[in-house]
């Protein structure tokens, strides 16, 4: 089974440098698309891939360059931003891989700027991501030195600015649009679409965000070819994914594995080493906090895009969290809506003022105080706070487990109500 | 136009326009909290949903925030839709959740957006029960008051504070529930539109501080359309009124004026209508008793009318009638004006040009619609607020259509739209003595002594193909006349502004150069001269001869009696002249509503009224003549219109006992024959007697409150209500119930549209003109195809004196002008006086920030602490103008300026 992004990551062995990049086979990529491809043809070699993007919506990306304009009329600079703003809860992929092997991402970033032809790179990282941000100011440095970036590099002509952003620690600016207002040093607050980032991004200028685990797939499609990649993945995602597991398990991690070669058994029982001694499954949330909870019945449920939508949720980040039976799902989703109510922007008023309800109804069940008209507002939460109703998609992401988990424990919301207490307590 | 559908009915709409602005145009009421007419949709609150069918087979639709759509030709849509109304009313519920519900005690009760919101969406029962976050509140200054714990987070206050009107100190902070709207720290407010946040905030966080110093709720003022007297600009206010007292000025939208903003001076500088330094009462000076009836005061007057001469001082803030009836009284040769010559000379230049009719006078409409902008001397600031907040729309507004240009996307998306305008701007040159606010959006900054500014001025104008010969300029200077002169002329509505307030001549005559020369079949150039006072131009077009003249007659002829209308001498000529002047006099006899420096030269004195106690018309500095209108009768039957005085005087002098009544356009009809030149001013309004179905308009709203109650304490049968010969008003709520015409309206209020919010309904368009607009008569006529006679005479170069300083005006937005300096706010914002030099001149004299420089004008030496400015130019100094207490300077005239030594 192949491994292309995770391949030379050992955890506990420091990250390759520059050097042991490149004698790995590193930035060989960027030397074939440098000197023998056009932008037109990198574009069209990503799109044949069908590389969908790894940050949860899934959405091609090579669809997602085509927005761009290009061409001599085209407004520049253009911009390349590396989304690794990773604070989905129980999310930790992005993670391993700038801290295992930032040229990676690097070299995958120079390439989907030159399939952009963007003029300035950024990488938007997570605050508490403290050692990747080290790392990747080295690395950055290295390949300014060895001239991968900057001006006309390795004498092709093509030119990349590469900066390293860290955040200040808002959940909001994993989103694409918010993240472009909080890079120009405004409020994390996302902008209405369209106009798209790629027609007007950064600065009012052409934008394409990529998630970091979907650019670190770049080189590895140029070296090898879209077909190779296409091979990889089993049905119909290309590549391989980085699926994650956390919770009561054995075995919590991180794996690459083809796309949809596992089911979420096989990541639960197999790769995490099944749960913890006393405690049976109860519900997963696949791809993270703000997908909707699958069950026992869906454990044969292949880790793809469509699989997991057929069964009801999202396939997400593809990091699962694991519920177990010991923990109160109505705790589980106060826990969940407390995060989300307390990372809403505050611009729009349906996740402004409707999450901290939730939280607050979520908190009186907890504590034996909630009632019957609770569960009634709850589900009219679910409903009001879906997708188009809000401003972006925080809220309705928000609202998926908690809709879920009403309609598979909603007998544990119930007794709740009935013992004025936890039964879980 | 394209046809939509609206719950299956047909209709026809403008294109560009999304879907929220279509149906509120069409009289569909849609809740909305964040987007407003004039600063755009942002889909923040989502209180404006509605559902869109995909076509007309598809029943399920899906919701969309209409301020966010934009309309297609043959669109579906459903606003009576269960759906999106279950939606809206979620919508308020959520809003609610953290609202304080103190509607009873709250400012806002009564004229509140948020309520009127509320009640049209239904919702009506609360069940949320825990506890609602709360905030601390700030001191924003005298004007505006803080009470965040009623936010409903529409975003509004900073996206008109921030984006429309530039203010940099109030601010968005925190995040998801906790969001606050206000200043890093407690402070006053920087901006000088800080009072239109009172307006844009749709419930009761923002409001006016100085009205709830005597509350009245909105429903229980007696209100009538009004025009601000505090500068030139003429901006259209409502006044309101209760128990004899003003209670606060909102804004009267007007899409040629003002649109929906004032400025702070304009909102809050009311209050010298309430003054305890009124006059009240007429008084003989002479007598033992002063105080004196109608009766005496008549009997006195026909003697001392008969046995003078009486020459009239018209007045630059009276109305245009009272300036006639004095004219009519004293005869025109009889007739001068009461400011200083130097003034009075610019400003008969002005009237002179605009006259000419060879280019267009240019309406804060047309400013905020220019594609280029030159301000040539003028700090228009600080000397009319609003029109460089219409300067400001007019930068940005050109930006926003330069990057849509050749693209899809609607000029009604502000925040896409700011996105791609990123730093932007439209062409602003900003060519003043000093800095100004307005320099951070300008594309040129020149600050130069007015001759040089001139200078300036007549270069670009030999740039644009003119006779103007060429004029000798520093290096750099020649460089920015070029490219003002190139930005001009790639424009095609470029707009010039200029006016009085530097002092110099060749400043005027230099803009209109340059804007005849732009003005050519492909480009719409306009033309401004702000003028010092409300009523500047009315007087300057009256074309009387100078103050010095009346000093002469006064100094030769020994049987003088002058009528001073509402005036303060003091403040438009050198103290010593004013003081010849009234010493020469056999008597004077002085009309005004406040104790001044020239009250208390009078002989007689007789109370006016103010702008909320009477009729009148004022002309603004485009030429504007707009009426305002009485808003109460005052309990003190003296306090009467000076023009009604006046013709009563006339009356009295003329032995005619037929006690004829004149209305205000009986004497603007007096007007026009005694000056053609203000041909058409009788009918800048409507007349007294029109009337609707025979229904006069009621100041008063249906659901005024204590008509019968207030006045128990004196009578306990109802009295008979005021009536009004004078305007086609009623004291009282009766009369007619529908919408008035636009001149005439006393207050905007719907059904259902208690608030301010409520001025969609009056509107053609939203956010466009008011349905049947009349915004007051054009004393200008535009003369097309008149060939221009240009001005050659070119001012020499401004050279630095040893030892001397030429001596300029700094005009402040508070404390420059007199009546609003009265208002306790306003006088709180003024500044102490001082003195301003550049840097390098500072060092000259050895003196640093704060040191204190003496300096002797008309004889009266003044000890100020200095202020050094980098954009000063070497050789001025500036001093405060108008100040309370401080006597007229000599402007623009060399001084001496010595350093006090500790």
């Amino acid at each position: 089974m192949e491994h292309p992004l995770t391949q030379y990551i050992h955890p506990g062995c420091p990250a390759f440098d520059l050097h042991e990049y490149e004698m790995t086979g590193g930035y060989s990529a960027l030397q074939k698309v440098l000197t023998s491809m056009s932008y037109q043809e990198v574009q069209k070699l990503v799109q044949d891939s069908g590389l969908k993007g790894r940050g949860g919506a899934g959405f091609n990306t090579g669809m997602k360059w085509s927005f761009v304009p290009m061409g001599n009329d085209a407004p520049h600079p253009k911009y390349l931003i590396a989304n690794a703003d990773e604070m989905e809860p129980g999310t930790f992929k992005d993670r391993m891989l700038l801290e295992g092997n930032p040229h990676q991402l690097i070299e995958g970033m120079i390439l989907a700027a030159y399939a952009i032809q963007a003029d300035i790179s950024y990488i938007f990282l997570r605050w508490a991501y403290k050692k990747a941000a080290q790392l990747l100011r080295k690395s950055i440095h290295e390949a300014y030195a060895a001239g991968y970036l900057g001006k006309n590099i390795r004498g092709s002509g093509f030119s990349l600015e590469m900066h390293l952003h860290t955040g200040v620690g808002r959940y909001m600016c994993g989103e694409e649009t918010a993240l472009l207002n909080a890079l120009e040093g405004k409020r994390a607050t996302p902008r209405s679409k369209p106009p798209f980032p790629q027609i007007s991004g950064l600065y009012g200028k052409p934008t394409i965000v990529n998630n970091v685990e979907t650019l670190c797939n770049l080189p590895h499609i140029v070296n090898n070819g879209a077909e190779w990649f296409r091979g990889l993945g089993s049905g119909d995602d290309g590549g391989t994914k980085l699926y994650g597991v956390s919770g009561k398990v054995n075995n919590p991690g991180c794996w690459e594995l083809p796309i949809g070669s596992v089911t979420v058994r096989e990541l639960v029982e197999e790769y995490a080493g099944g749960m913890k001694n006393g405690y049976q499954l109860k519900g997963i949330l696949p791809g993270g906090a703000s997908t909707d909870f699958l069950t026992t019945e869906h454990l044969d449920v292949k880790m793809d895009f469509a699989s997991v939508q057929a069964a009801g949720s999202r396939l997400g980040t593809g990091t699962m969290v694991v519920m177990d039976d010991a923990t109160c799902p109505v705790g589980f989703v106060h826990n969940l809506q407390h995060f989300f109510a307390q990372e809403s922007c505050g611009w729009c008023t349906p996740c402004r003022e409707g999450l901290p309800w939730v939280e607050k109804m979520l908190l009186s069940l907890e504590h034996g105080t909630g009632t019957n008209e609770d569960m009634e507002l709850l589900q009219m939460h679910t409903q009001w706070l879906g997708p188009g109703n809000t401003f972006c998609a925080l809220a309705p992401g928000a609202m998926e487990p908690l809709q879920s988990a009403l309609k598979y424990f909603r007998e544990d919301f119930e007794r709740h109500i009935t013992m004025h207490k936890c039964p879980y307590d | 136009m394209s046809t939509i559908f609206i719950d299956n009915k047909q209709y026809t709409v403008k294109e560009g326009k999304n879907l929220l602005e279509a149906c509120l145009t069409l009289g569909i009421d849609l809740p909305y909290f964040c987007w407003h007419p004039a600063l755009g949709s942002v889909g923040a609150c989502r209180q404006c949903a509605v559902k869109v069918f995909k076509d007309e087979n598809d029943t399920r639709g899906r919701l969309v925030m209409s301020c966010m759509e934009n309309i297609r030709d043959g669109l579906h849509l459903s606003v009576a839709d269960k759906t999106a109304k279950a939606f809206r009313s979620q919508v308020i519920e959520w809003l609610m959740t953290n609202h304080p519900h103190d509607c009873p005690v709250c400012d806002e009760g009564g004229s509140c957006h948020l309520q009127d919101m509320t009640v049209m969406t239904g919702h009506d029962y609360r069940r949320y029960h825990f506890k609602k976050r709360t905030y601390k509140n700030q001191y924003l200054g005298p004007f505006i008051h803080h009470e965040m714990n009623r936010c409903i987070q529409c975003y509004r206050c900073v996206r008109y504070y921030h984006d429309y009107a530039g203010g940099k100190d109030l601010n968005v902070f925190a995040a998801h529930n906790h969001v606050y709207f206000g200043r890093e720290k407690d402070g006053i407010l920087e901006s000088p539109f800080s009072g239109n946040l009172a307006e844009v905030c749709p419930t009761g966080v923002f409001t006016d501080k100085t009205l709830r110093e005597h509350y009245t709720r909105k429903w229980d003022l007696t209100t009538a359309p009004s025009v601000c007297t505090h500068c030139s600009v003429g901006c259209n206010t409502i006044a309101g009124e209760r128990y004899g007292q003003l209670r606060c000025i909102t804004n009267r939208y007007n899409s040629q004026v003002n649109g929906y903003f004032l400025c702070d001076r304009g909102r809050f500088g009311y209050e010298f209508v309430n003054s305890a330094n009124r006059i009240t009462q007429p008084l003989i000076r002479s007598r033992s008793i002063e105080a004196v009836d109608e009766a005496v005061l008549m009997d006195h007057l026909r003697i001392l009318m008969s046995t003078h001469t009486l020459i009239g001082i018209g007045s630059p803030r009276a109305s245009v009638e009272s300036n006639t009836a004095l004219m009519q009284l004293v005869g025109k040769e009889n007739f001068y004006q009461g400011i200083n010559d130097t003034l009075g000379f610019i400003e008969k230049r002005i009237v002179e040009v605009m006259r000419s009719g060879a280019v267009q006078t240019a309406s804060l409409q047309d400013v905020q619609q220019a594609d280029a902008i030159l301000v040539l001397g003028e700090d228009i600031w600080n000397t009319a607020p609003v029109m460089a907040l219409a300067v400001r729309q007019g930068v940005m507004k050109t930006a926003a259509q330069h990057v849509l240009e050749n693209r899809a996307l609607p000029s009604w998306h502000d925040a896409a739209v700011r996105e791609l305008v990123q730093q932007e701007k439209g062409f602003l040159a900003n060519c003043t003595i000093s800095s100004s606010p307005l320099d951070e959006i300008s594309t040129c900054s020149v600050h130069l002594a007015p001759d040089n500014l001139a200078r300036l001025g007549f270069a670009i104008a030999n740039r644009l193909n003119t006779p103007v010969p060429a004029v000798l300029l520093d290096r750099d200077v020649q460089d920015q006349a070029a490219v003002i002169a190139a930005a001009l002329q790639q424009a095609k509505r470029p707009v010039i502004i200029s006016g009085a307030g530097c002092y110099n001549e060749a400043l005027i005559r230099a803009a209109f150069d340059i804007a005849a020369a732009l003005n050519t079949h492909e480009r719409e150039v306009k033309l401004a001269y702000v003028m010092p006072e409300s009523n500047s131009m009315g007087l300057a077009i009256m074309n009387a001869a100078g103050f010095e003249n009346a000093v002469l007659r006064a100094t030769r002829e020994n049987n003088i009696a002058a009528i001073v209308l509402e005036n303060d001498l003091y403040r438009h000529v050198p103290a010593p002249i004013a003081d010849v002047f009234f010493n020469s006099c056999q008597h004077c006899i002085v009309f005004d509503t406040l104790n001044n420096a020239t009250t208390q030269k009078a002989d007689v004195l007789i109370p006016a009224a103010t702008f909320a106690e009477g009729d009148g018309t004022l002309v603004n500095y485009e030429g504007r003549a707009q009426r305002f209108y009485q808003v109460y009768v005052p309990a003190n039957k003296y306090i009467q219109e000076s023009w009604k005085w006046l013709l009563k005087l006339q009356a009295v002098k003329t032995g005619n006992t037929n006690e004829q009544v004149y209305h205000p356009e009986d004497v603007l009809t007096m007007c026009q024959q005694l000056m053609p030149q203000f041909a058409g001013i009788a009918a800048s309004a409507p007349h007294h007697d029109f009337r609707i179905n025979g229904q006069s308009m009621p100041r008063e709203p249906h659901r005024y409150s204590g008509r019968t109650a207030m006045l128990a304490n004196l009578a306990v049968s109802e009295p008979k209500p005021k009536q009004d010969g004078d305007s086609p008003f009623s004291f009282t709520m009766e009369g007619y119930t529908g919408k008035p015409p636009s001149p005439l309206i006393p207050f905007f209020w719907s059904p259902g549209w208690n608030s301010i919010q409520s001025v969609n309904k009056y509107q053609q368009e939203v956010g466009g003109a008011l349905r049947n607009e009349n915004a007051g008569a054009a004393l200008f006529a535009y003369k097309r195809n008149g060939a221009p006679v240009y001005f050659k005479d070119i001012p020499e170069p401004f050279i630095v004196r040893n030892e001397k300083w030429l001596l300029l005006p700094q005009w402040h937005v508070f404390g420059s002008e007199e009546l609003s300096a009265y208002a306790k706010g306003v006088s709180e914002l003024s500044p102490q006086p001082y003195i301003a030099m550049s840097a390098s001149d500072a060092d000259q004299l050895g003196v640093v920030d704060g040191s204190l420089l003496s300096i002797k004008v008309f004889e009266q030496t003044y000890e100020l602490p200095v202020k050094t400015n980098g954009t000063i130019p070497n050789g001025v100094v500036l001093m405060p103008a108008g100040l309370t207490g401080m006597p007229v300077m000599n402007w623009n005239s060399w001084i001496q300026v010595v350093s006090i030594k500790l």
